[in-house]
Parts: structure tokens; sequence; C-alpha cells
């Protein structure tokens, strides 16, 4: 993985100071709540309802066993024992204090970490697959570029007082595991007619109020041109998005106000001035930083082992187990484990510091000291060798991280809603419980299969519940909380805005109402059908039908005497 | 007045006049006017045998203060919030595309936590806002000595001394 060099360390060193001196001055007096307020967002320190929230960026997602160990004692140290990863890969702290947050970054900059730009209106973490240099339909291993990005949008001076925020995930293979098509910029790495490998760039994506599908603003981007025309972009944005309306300031609704064919023709515009400037990028820096992400050294042999086969025969938890949190690897005998942060009785998305130091150990026998986090909120570790398999399964077990149940039911994307965030209208929390309450046996959460639940306290839609294959957003009706469904979102290749069920459902019966839209799901699906393969071939007609009865019918009735 | 400029707290000379009503006289020396009072008034403020600035906002289009930019000696860039970063591209764009040689000025809400950027967009000098202390802002030009990215300031990228 990507390590600093001396300009790297000396940068995140001299951002702590300056933090340290700028809260120094918040304290002081000498600067005001609304002087400081983008000053600390950009080091990831929001005021939330209980304590201040530090959201550190965990670039591509990418953490060592000595990073992890860090996370673990900043949860021990400042915080209370755990935390918790986010939907853009990043790891939040819940319960800091204003005066230690320097403290906190100069000990994550002893691990080269930082917190930067990891809110406010600039350039954010660049999120990427979770899989990235080890999946098998990889056109190229994407890291390197967003490292690239990285270190480019670090301090941009020409971007750093944006509209709004702005988010960019990149992926380098077929299938698109990083959502992609919902960000601000979204980059694939492709291959063209002549065998080169560029980007595919498409712009204005986004959830939140107003969700869009990103469209394709170029086919294809030489590498050497990524940064300028990345810089073209953003200045055309940063000149004219909006700025008198927050909800309206995001670039999808400049893309849609504009038109995809007249913002092009101005990013191109823009382009052709400063396409061959100083923001050229030269190969060797490419090469430079790709060096930096060469495989570990893997074992030939790793194939070879018969162990694995038998305790996936004699053992039935365990072959559970392997059949939903391990995934394929390009080398032989590997394989990809994800770590499920979805065990019953926590928090979606929640770690503790014990954990953390456990994976950390787990990590230097079995998985060459690499972790990665994933947007939707577990953790994985990237190259483990077969034979390690069912040891390494029964030391995650003992920690309560073998929970069988990734891309099931209760794997589910969940933001910290009401319980911990101060721009929340409803709780997400205590719905992920009640879900995991009522949906507690494993045999029917198999039958079910494949299904994304993603779940938002509030419009800003952090729990990225428009593209869940059912969505849930919290929404607040006269101080009483409500949950409005979506049905049949996407974010992979086959992108998709869910559609509205209905009015919002109160919350006591949200399980109970996914109860009834699985319901339709078991007696409609054709053999192997998953649910959003039926919910688009069925529509949303019967599901309407099974969770609002007599409501609906009676809407059909208003609906013909008017027609 | 006092101003930063090239790092340095210096007494400057510059007048700028925010509104400039019809009938009005304008006063001897230096001046700074809005961009749109240019626009109106070119003769009489070619005829002028003392320095011009013009002072452009967000909403003026760079495109059309670069035909004229021959005859400014200072552009002043309007922050109305610091929260408002339109000037920042509007500098780089006065530099970088239309190699303007004289004073780039940050007017409006100027504070030190800004200057860095403003600096590195090529912005040269910095009206501070009134309340703020001097001294204090001149330590914004040292915090951050690593350029990852070239910028209005001519700087290169990091990469290229690795």
């Amino acid at each position: 993985m990507y390590q600093y060099d001396h300009y790297d360390q000396k940068i995140v060193d001299e951002r702590v100071e300056q933090f340290r001196d700028q809260t120094r001055r918040y304290l002081a007096g000498e600067l005001s709540e609304d002087e400081f307020r983008p000053l600390r967002l950009m080091n990831g320190l929001y005021i939330q309802t209980h304590a201040p929230m530090l959201r550190v960026d965990i670039p591509y997602g990418l953490l060592s066993s000595r990073q992890l160990r860090m996370l673990a004692h900043i949860a021990r140290k400042y915080d209370k024992n755990y935390a918790h990863i986010s939907t853009r890969q990043n790891i939040q702290y819940n319960w800091p204090k204003l005066e230690t947050v320097p403290d906190i970054l100069a000990d994550l900059a002893s691990v080269q970490m930082h917190a930067i730009q990891s809110s406010g209106n600039c350039i954010r973490n660049i999120t990427s697959d979770q899989f990235a240099g080890v999946a098998e339909d990889e056109v190229e291993d994407p890291r390197p570029y967003c490292e690239i990005l990285r270190q480019w949008s670090t301090f941009h001076p020409e971007f750093v007082y944006l509209p709004r925020k702005f988010k960019f995930a990149v992926s380098g293979a077929t299938h698109d595991r990083a959502a992609v098509q919902v960000h601000d910029i979204g980059l694939y790495l492709v291959r063209n007619e002549a065998g080169e490998v560029g980007f595919k760039v498409l712009v204005g994506g986004g959830l939140g109020r107003t969700p869009v599908i990103g469209k394709v603003i170029r086919d294809f981007l030489e590498k050497r041109h990524l940064l300028s025309y990345m810089e073209a972009i953003l200045r055309i944005y940063n000149r004219f998005g909006r700025r008198d309306n927050i909800y309206k300031a995001r670039i999808k609704i400049l893309v849609n106000a504009t038109g995809i064919e007249k913002f092009a023709e101005m990013v191109e515009a823009e382009w052709s001035y400063i396409k061959d400037s100083a923001l050229l990028l030269d190969q060797k820096e490419i090469d430079r930083v790709r060096a930096q992400f060469a495989p570990p050294e893997y074992d030939k042999d790793a194939a070879a082992d018969s162990t694995f086969d038998e305790h996936l025969a004699s053992n039935q938890a365990f072959a559970a187990w392997v059949d939903r949190n391990i995934k394929t690897h390009k080398v032989d005998g590997y394989r990809a484990v994800v770590v499920s942060l979805k065990a019953p009785t926590i928090a979606p998305g929640d770690v503790t510091d014990v954990q953390m130091d456990r994976l950390a150990d787990m990590i230097d026998e079995y998985s060459f000291s690499e972790i990665v986090t994933t947007h939707d909120q577990n953790f994985i570790m990237p190259h483990v060798k077969q034979a390690d398999l069912f040891p390494l399964w029964e030391s995650l077990a003992e920690h309560g991280l073998a929970t069988p149940n990734i891309g099931l039911l209760t794997d589910i994307i969940c933001c910290p809603g009401l319980d911990f965030c101060s721009l929340a209208n409803a709780g997400s929390i205590p719905i992920a419980k009640q879900i995991n309450e009522k949906f507690n046996d494993m045999d029917y959460l198999h039958d079910i299969g494949d299904i994304k639940i993603k779940m938002s306290g509030c419009m800003n839609a952090c729990g990225h519940h428009h593209v869940g294959h059912i969505g849930i957003l919290g929404v607040d009706k006269k101080g009483v909380e409500f949950y409005q469904l979506t049905l049949g979102g996407s974010a992979e290749n086959d992108v998709s805005l869910g559609d509205r069920l209905g009015p919002g459902i109160e919350k006591e019966k949200v399980a109970e109402t996914i109860g009834r839209i699985l319901d339709v799901y078991v007696e409609q699906r054709e053999e192997q059908e998953s649910f959003l393969g039926t919910y688009r071939r069925i529509g949303i007609e019967p599901f309407k039908e099974r969770v609002y009865p007599k409501k609906h019918s009676e809407e059909k009735v208003v609906a013909s005497a008017n027609y | 007045m006092q101003i930063i400029k090239d790092e340095k707290i210096v007494e400057d000379s510059w007048q700028r006049l925010v509104e400039i009503t019809a009938d009005e006289i304008l006063p001897t020396g230096d001046i700074i006017v809005p961009f749109a009072y240019w626009l109106d008034n070119k003769e009489v403020l070619l005829k002028r045998d003392s320095k011009l600035g013009v002072c452009i906002d967000g909403d003026d289009e760079t495109e059309e203060v670069a035909k004229d930019l021959k005859h400014f000696d200072l552009i002043a860039l309007d922050f109305p919030a610091f929260t408002d970063g339109r000037a920042y591209s509007h500098a780089c764009l006065l530099r970088e595309r239309y190699n303007f040689q004289g004073e780039l000025r940050a007017v409006g809400d100027v504070l030190r936590d800004q200057l860095f950027y403003m600096q590195r967009c090529g912005i040269d000098s910095f009206q501070l806002r009134e309340d703020k202390d001097m001294e204090d802002a001149l330590n914004a030009f040292t915090e951050i000595s690593v350029k990852y990215q070239s910028a209005a300031d001519g700087a290169e990228p990091v990469y290229k001394y690795r």
C-alpha cells in the first residue's frame, strides 16, 4: 500500500499544528463559531447531538494493521471504546472532546492518516471498490489513481470553498461495487479499442434530496489528462454552481439545469486551455504510485491445500460463513474475506477497540497486514490463503465478527440517525434492531437471498436509501418518526433509483412491513430470481396492494372516477 | 490604511469606491471602482492621470473583465462571504489565462485562514476584515509548506521533486 514520503508526512504534520492553532483561537474567542465551522469541517469535525463527531479519512478504504491499532487506540483513549464505519469508507468517532481533536489528529499523522477534507464544501475522500487489487474482473487496480487524486485534491487552493461537497468514486472492475454512478464524479477504468487503459468519466450523480444518476461526460480520457480534466469540471462547477440555495448547490443540479451536452461543451472548452499545462500527469509519477500497490508475495502453493475442503464438508457453520462471507480472489488458492459488522445486536457498522485490535492481529497473521473498509459498512481482508480460512473464521467468531450474513437482509446499510446525528429526522439504529429481531431465522434469510436494505435517517441520504433494493427513509411528521419505503433501487451497474411505495410507515411497523414485501417476493419469484429481479419484472403494484390493502383500493376507485 | 501585500503589512494608497452616484466627482489619486462603473464610464476614467483599479464580484464574467485588462493596474476580488469561493477561480483565470501582471487584491470578508489559498490562486494583496489582527494573519503564509498541485502561484506539483 502507499507509504508516505517526507513530503506527504510534512503536509499532515503541518496540518495538525495548523488545526491546533485554529482550535486555540476558537476557544480563545478570536474565531467566531461561523468562522471556525468550515475550518473544523475540513478536518472532519462536526458538532453533533451529544458531542462532536470526528470523521477520519480512510483513502479508498485501505488500512494497515498499524493504522487499525491506532484507530483502536483512539477509540479507547478519546472516545467510548468504539467507532463507526461510514458509507464512504471512512471511520467516525462519536464522542471526542473538541479540545482533544488536535491530539487525535497528531496520533493519526503518526501512522500516515488524517481527517483532511473528510467534510466541508470541498473534494472529499476518494472512494473505490473494496476488492481493488484482488478482484478477478479488474481492468486495472484503481487505487493508484485514487491516491493521485487524493494528493491533487488535498488543499487544492481553487476548490476548498465549492458551492457544496464533492465526492469522487473510482472503479477498475467491470462489476461496479463502488456506487460510481451516484457520485459527483465517477470514474471507471476502461480499455479503448486500441487496447489502452484510461477513464470513462461520469458527472453529476448523487443521492441526497434530489437523487440523480451520473451522466457520461467522456467515454475515454487518457491517464495523463486525468488531473486537467478533473480540474476543468471542478472549475466550471466552482464558477457556475448555485450558491443561493444549499439544496440546489450540488453539481448534479448544475448539470441538469445546463444539460449534459452543454455542460460537456463548457468543460471541454475549459479543458482545451489547461490540458497541456503543469497539470499534465507524468508517467513517472503514475509508475511511482502504482509500484506502491504491487501485489504481496503470494504463496504459489496456496491452492494445493486440502484442509479447506475437509472443514467445509465437516462443519456446517463454517460452510454457511464461507457461502456468504468469502469472495473470489484473482490468485488461485486465495480468497477475500468479508468481516461482518452486522451482528444482530450491534448498530450496523460499529466496531469496538478490542475488535479492531484483534482484527489487526488477524490481518498480520492472515492477510499481509491489510484490511479494507467497505461502503456497505463491513471490512474486507483482501488476501487470505484458503488453508487459513478455518482458523481465521474461529478467531472472527470469537469476537462476534463472523455473522454469515453478507448480502443478506440483515447486512443493512445504516446511517447513525437520530441517536447521534444532529441532521437526522428519525432513528436508523432502532429500525436496524427491529429488523434484526424480526428476521432472526438464518434459514429464512438464506431463502430470501441477496437483498440490499439501505436506510437513512434524513433526506441527506447518507444511508443511500435511494439505491437500496428496499430503501428506508426516516421522516419527521409533527414530531413523530415515520419511515418512507422505496423499492427497486440499485447502486451497481444496473443502477436505478427506488420507487416510492406509498405513505410513511409507523416506526413500530417497519419490520412487519418489510415482511409483507418479502411475502410478495416469495410468492411471485421465479426460480433463482432475486428480489430485485422479481421487482423489476412485476412492478410496484403487488407490493402496494399488500402493504396498503384498503387505502390502495380506495385510491384506485378515485383514480378511475377521475378518468 | 494598511493592507497585507507580498506577505508584509504596508500602507496603501488606493481608494476603493464601493458605490458611486451619478453626479459624484471622483477623488484624485489611485481609485478602485466597481467593474460595472468602469463599463459605463470608460472615457471619463481613461482621462484621469492616476492609476485605475476595478472591483469584480462573483457574478462578473472573468472573460468580460479580461477584454479591458490593459487599462487596469489593480483588480480587486470581492469576497461577499469567506465561504464564497468563486473569486478563487477568477484569480486563477486572470493570472494563468489572461496573464494579468498587476495587483490582485482580496477585499470583503477576507480572513487569515483563507489567505494561503488566495495566495496560491495568484492574489498578492489582502485587505483583511477590519476587526482582524494583521500581524497574526501573516502566519497564514507559512503554515503549509508542501504544495501537492500546481496553481496560479507558479508552483510545480510536489511530485516533480520526488
